[in-house]
């Protein structure tokens, strides 16, 4: 689950920094850039993935308890930024994994209520 | 304004955008769906609660918000680093609690409480950092290449 949603989430980046950043913030030229972003090929990889770890969520949550399985997600937190260091060659400060890992056990905490 | 100041505004109103249609989607479908009722897990029952759901509404408002949350992740991606990104929209989490403690009056256990706190810190943390750590080809970059 978390596999698919990460994988998914980064295909998506991927794609849409191949695309390139709208030149300004109209409608117009979001709808452009919109229409572009789905013709980009890593966009439709990103879908499929997202939607696999959407099934893995149901199909999870049929096996072990609710209480369990949505505070365990927020480990995609970590998962992620893994991913954008190592594939997408993003630059992740300490601060940032600190950010990150107070996040990721933040929504741990407010998921498990 | 500089850009960097410049682009720091611009992941923040696109990210503030994230939260507040991703959190305005899930309720509005989590009413939509209380009002259409439990859905019988049958064919028969699924097909029932397909007509139900088209004819809702409050689940097309909540699809348009859910479109609208797609589209700012997706443009605000198109810019900023998804390390950045990603932490920055856990904030939802912490608006939400807010939201409940306000207007539902819900009682929140102590134990969420730390948990919206370090989610504020993580947040504040990360977006301290700078959103853009990779090149980024610009559209007005690309079109001067061209002509």
């Amino acid at each position: 689950m978390i596999l698919g949603s990460t994988g998914g989430e980064i295909a998506i980046t991927h794609g849409m920094k191949s695309v390139g950043e709208p030149a300004r913030l109209r409608p117009r030229a979001v709808l452009q850039f919109l229409g572009r972003a789905v013709r980009n090929g890593w966009f439709w990889t990103g879908v499929p993935l997202m939607a696999l770890s959407f099934y893995a969520l149901l199909v999870l949550l049929s096996w072990a308890p609710i209480s369990l399985v949505i505070p365990a997600s927020a480990l995609s937190y970590v998962v992620g930024t893994f991913g954008a260091k190592f594939i997408l060659g993003e630059d992740v400060s300490t601060a940032r994994w600190a950010g990150v890992i107070l996040v990721c056990i933040g929504v741990a905490l407010v998921a498990a209520g | 304004m500089p850009s960097e100041k410049r682009l720091r505004i611009k992941t923040l109103v696109m990210v503030l955008a994230m939260v507040v249609c991703a959190n305005a989607g899930d309720l509005l479908l989590k009413r939509g769906m209380t009002q259409i009722g439990a859905v019988e897990l049958t064919a028969q029952g699924i097909a029932q609660a397909f007509r139900l759901t088209v004819a809702n509404a409050t689940i097309w408002v909540a699809i348009f918000f859910l479109i609208g949350f797609m589209v700012s992740y997706m443009t605000v991606l198109s810019w900023a680093d998804y390390s950045y990104v990603m932490p920055a929209g856990a904030f939802g989490y912490a608006v939400l609690t807010f939201l409940a403690v306000i207007f539902l009056h819900e009682s929140v256990s102590p134990r969420r409480w730390i948990g919206v706190v370090l989610i504020c810190v993580g947040v504040l943390l990360v977006g301290r950092t700078r959103p853009r750590t990779t090149e980024v080809p610009s559209e007005a970059v690309m079109q001067c290449e061209s002509s």
